[in-house]
């Protein structure tokens, strides 16, 4: 077991090293930086200042040395935009992205599993049909266009949701969050809802997926030939032969929830992490860019190691070494 | 458990596989029609110019009286808007069928791209092996371990607009995905015993590559194929949702959407709305063949 | 001898959307306490789902359309779900060919065989334990206590079958359907496991209906044969008496591809053509295109003939038994 999480650890960093090289070479090496910086009028001498104080002079190489050197003592640099560090930044705007996006895939893995498990246990009902036509349309309908409809729909017809913001929050530990007022909630169902609905789709998929083929399999018919019933069958082996595909997905979902929160954020101005990406693309605030790239791709690193962890947990086979075909 | 051995027909002449196909796919009521919705858009797109009320991108044509117009109006063109128009006065018909064609364009244009390039890689590092073999296999899965909007936002970002810019960060979004599962086809039957003789004898390797191993990965790939191309119809959208796709000269239903958000508050729901259904319209259609031809190659869930 | 299970007609169809697909076609039989019976047929002879069918474990779109089941003289035929349900595990059970499929790759076996015992039962933990401990020991596992604790993959393929028996055994069914349980496992490990499972029917006084496609195998169980083919048995007698003086053709068929049947060096000799689709039987005997004795008079099905303990379903008998049950 050890030897598996010091194996996986390692890959970690390896990953975390090329994702740095290959972000910062990205974006740093398109384009000229110092003319989002400097004012159009500013002279020649000012310029070449400007460049010199950025490390824009340096060969690239060295220009990634300092800038490696500095991430790993936790500087990320300084917004071109804010003037203000890009950690402080982005970390405080962090609370209300992870805030949305964990209860975004929470709702989506338990309905979604709910649904598709029932859809799997009986495939030819109308409920399960009408199930998988509900999954077809997550699929298919674009996330942004599904939040406009939301928007449409609640708060321009009905009147009964708000279209955006956070609403009042509450703070814990220094931290602000919306879910604990009832305003707050109120403010952050719309845009879950839109952040899960595609998520919801995809769970309802596997759990069918999975529930179909685990039925037909000798391990459930083996189970029902000991007389055991149809409940305890689905929550003791469908659930359990089910869940790695789950967790594995739930694990790589809650990466791709976080970039497609960038669209849900952008249009419900939930002032999240994703908002502010967009905000800095747009007026290519580089050292932002950088930093959320950056630690994404951690997050999604560690995201990994956690699922490879929790399969160990799970599955005794890789626990013991033992990888299955 | 031993079930009944599958029907054969009749004797007689061998029908060939795509005519099965084709039998087995009608069978499925709804996949026909999607089928035939997909073909009538990617029809309409195509002819969209003579199809269209009005060139919406002829600015001569385009009246301010008319703009914002809901669906039924009688603008100052002399005929109906089916569909009402937009914040320039446009038909917002006619935008729709263009907007159709330049999405049903780029998608396709970014998913055969990506679908040569990913092809290419995956069958090559399955074919070389080795230390190549590992490497490609490693960016690609690091690149499939994070989401193609997030890739394809930066891109689009960084490359600016134009239509070009988008395709390339479609396709750099999406190619991964062909080289998994080419990769994957090809590596199961690299493994056979009668590749790996054939490795052994002096035939060439593009008999190998063309005979053997692609021919193996067809099936998979137009699986893949299908469902990156609905899904690329939906990444340009989104990028063009939020500005970073095309530009403002050629309207994709991505920006139509986008255009018609300011008015919605307003209750001017038709120049978001539209557009919208019509993307999904697409979206799905194209969705639903895809699953009903994963369905009919995967032995698996035959019964 | 009292009958445990008596099967008539019995009949399982499978309604798919390239027909109408009869698995089981009326199938009769009886089955003495304590009896092992084989059931022997190539694969798609409908012996697997003659098996399943007598747990009623036919999934859609397949159903039991005919026939009955008595077992300890209730009929299961028309059963509610729920009483069939108590009665799988307790007085009838089943064993499969695979067992790395049986067993949930993600329990201990201990979870396993408490799941199959709270089915039925109501224990504490420890006797729960108690009980798994004892089933385990019975089947010949060593230090049956640790291994509890222990994964199906932590086990040899013959171990693993053993723990499923050890399931099936739990509580103390009368009747055991064993479908294939020897095919997946090595060979030195089937004929252990076979003795085994021969000593401990007679130890509990369990029956058991001995599916498999092998004759060799079976023979070496069972007291009595049936063989089946395509859906129907076409012939019954008791081990010795149909391995000795096959009656129908198709029992011939199998005993000479056999290899023993063989001298060595000789080519094994199998039985010409295939099982025909069951979606599209000839009319008739339905192993007539792939008899060697067919004639005109195999286009109507044979009847059951039944005399000096054996039975056959073929118009042209190989040899017909005198009425002592001995052949010359």
């Amino acid at each position: 077991m050890l030897a598996f999480i010091v194996q996986r650890a390692l890959q970690a960093i390896l990953v975390m090293a090329v994702m740095s090289v290959i972000v910062f070479v990205g974006v740093y090496a398109v384009g000229n930086p110092v003319d989002i910086v400097i004012p159009p009028d500013a002279t020649i001498a000012m310029r070449e200042e400007v460049i010199r104080r950025l490390g824009l002079d340096l060969p690239l190489w060295k220009q990634y040395g300092i800038f490696a050197w500095n991430l790993l003592h936790g500087d990320f640099g300084r917004s071109f935009v804010y003037n203000m560090p890009v950690l402080e930044l982005i970390g405080g705007r962090l609370p209300a992205t992870l805030e949305l996006v964990l209860i975004s895939i929470l709702f989506a893995t338990v309905v979604g599993v709910s649904l598709g498990i029932y859809a799997g246990v009986k495939p030819d009902s109308l409920l399960s049909k009408l199930i998988m036509g509900l999954s077809i349309l997550g699929f298919s309908v674009p996330s942004f266009w599904v939040g406009l409809i939301l928007i449409l729909t609640f708060a321009v017809s009905l009147g009964i949701l708000p279209a955006g913001g956070r609403g009042e929050t509450v703070t814990v530990f220094g931290v602000p969050w919306s879910f604990l007022t009832l305003n707050g909630l109120s403010h952050i169902v719309l845009p879950a809802l839109n952040l899960a609905l595609f998520k919801l789709a995809m769970m309802i998929r596997l759990a069918r997926a999975g529930t179909r083929e685990a039925m037909l399999s000798d391990t459930v018919k083996f189970a029902r030939a000991a007389g055991l019933s149809e409940a305890t069958i689905l929550r003791r082996h469908v659930l359990k032969l089910i869940s790695i595909p789950i967790i594995t997905v739930f694990g790589l979902e809650l990466g791709s929830t976080l970039a497609f929160a960038v669209v849900t954020e952008t249009i419900f101005s939930w002032p999240g992490v994703g908002k502010l990406i967009i905000d800095s693309i747009t007026v290519l605030d580089r050292p932002v860019m950088v930093a959320y790239l950056v630690l994404t791709a951690f997050l999604f690193v560690m995201i990994n190691f956690t699922v490879d962890l929790v399969f160990a947990a799970i599955d005794p086979r890789i626990r013991s070494g033992r990888q299955s075909a | 458990m031993t079930g009944p051995a599958p029907t054969t027909p009749a004797p007689g002449k061998a029908t060939p596989p795509i005519v099965l196909f084709w039998r087995e796919f009608r069978r499925n009521r709804f996949a026909t029609v999607a089928l035939a919705v997909t073909l009538l858009l990617a029809f309409v797109a195509l002819f969209a110019p003579f199809i269209a009320p009005q060139d919406p991108y002829n600015l001569q044509t385009l009246s301010l009286m008319d703009a914002r117009r809901p669906p039924g109006h009688v603008g100052s063109g002399g005929y109906v808007h089916i569909l009402g128009t937009d914040a320039q006065g446009r038909d917002l018909l006619s935008a729709i069928l263009y907007g159709l064609r330049i999405s049903i364009q780029i998608s396709l244009a970014a998913g055969f791209i990506a679908l040569t390039i990913g092809a290419t890689v995956g069958v090559l590092a399955a074919y070389v092996g080795g230390w190549i073999e590992s490497v490609i296999m490693r960016i690609v899965d690091l690149q499939l371990s994070f989401p193609a909007i997030l890739l394809a936002l930066v891109l689009s970002a960084l490359l600016g607009q134009g239509k070009a810019q988008l395709v390339t960060a479609l396709v750099a979004a999406q190619y991964a995905y062909f080289a998994r599962t080419a990769y994957g086809a090809a590596t199961a039957e690299r493994r056979k015993d009668y590749v790996e003789a054939a490795l052994a004898t002096p035939l060439s390797a593009r008999r190998v590559i063309f005979r053997h191993l692609l021919p193996n990965c067809a099936p998979p790939l137009i699986v893949v194929a299908t469902v990156q191309i609905a899904s690329s119809i939906s990444l340009e959208a989104t990028l063009s949702f939020l500005g970073l796709g095309l530009p403002v000269t050629e309207p994709s239903l991505g920006m139509l959407i986008s255009n018609g958000f300011a008015y919605m508050m307003s209750g001017r729901y038709w120049i978001s709305v539209y557009p919208g259904l019509m993307l999904i319209l697409l979206i799905m259609a194209i969705n639903i063949v895809g699953d009903q031809i994963r369905d009919q190659l995967n032995p698996r869930l035959r019964r | 001898m009292t009958a445990v299970l008596e099967v008539r007609d019995l009949r399982t169809e499978f309604f798919t959307a390239a027909g109408t697909v009869r698995a089981v076609n009326d199938v009769s039989f009886s089955l003495d306490e304590g009896e092992i019976i084989g059931l022997v047929g190539e694969s798609g002879s409908g012996k697997s789902v003659t098996g399943f069918s007598l747990l009623g474990l036919i999934d859609a779109p397949g159903r039991i359309t005919g026939g009955s089941v008595r077992l300890n003289g209730s009929e299961l035929v028309g059963m509610s779900r729920g009483e069939l349900r108590r009665r799988r595990g307790r007085e009838i059970a089943m064993i499969f060919q695979d067992p790395i499929a049986t067993l949930n790759p993600l329990l201990t076996i201990g979870q396993q065989m408490g799941l199959a015992l709270s089915a039925h039962e109501r224990l504490s933990p420890k006797a729960t334990e108690d009980r798994c401990t004892e089933a385990l020991e019975r089947v010949g596992i060593p230090s049956a206590r640790a291994r509890l604790k222990s994964y199906p993959h932590e086990f040899s393929g013959g171990m693993r079958q053993r723990v499923a028996i050890a399931i099936a055994l739990l509580h103390r069914p009368k009747v055991i359907v064993a479908d294939e349980p020897t095919t997946a496992l090595d060979v030195s490990i089937q004929a252990q496991i076979v003795t085994e499972m021969k000593m401990l029917a007679r130890e509990f006084g369990v029956a058991m209906i001995w599916i498999s496609h092998d004759l060799a195998v079976v023979s070496g169980i069972a007291s009595r044969i049936l063989v089946m083919y395509a859906g129907r048995i076409v012939e019954t007698g008791t081990a010795a008496e149909v391995l000795r003086n096959p009656i129908h053709p198709y029992t011939r068929g199998l005993l000479d591809s056999m290899p023993h049947a063989t001298r060595p060096g000789e080519m094994l000799r199998q039985i010409p053509g295939s099982m025909p689709s069951m979606l599209s039987l000839p009319p008739g005997c339905a192993f007539a295109p792939r008899c060697p004795r067919a004639d005109a008079a195999c286009t109507a099905v044979p009847e059951l003939v039944q005399q000096g303990g054996r039975s056959w379903r073929c118009v042209h008998p190989l040899t017909q038994p005198d009425h002592e049950g001995a052949t010359a």
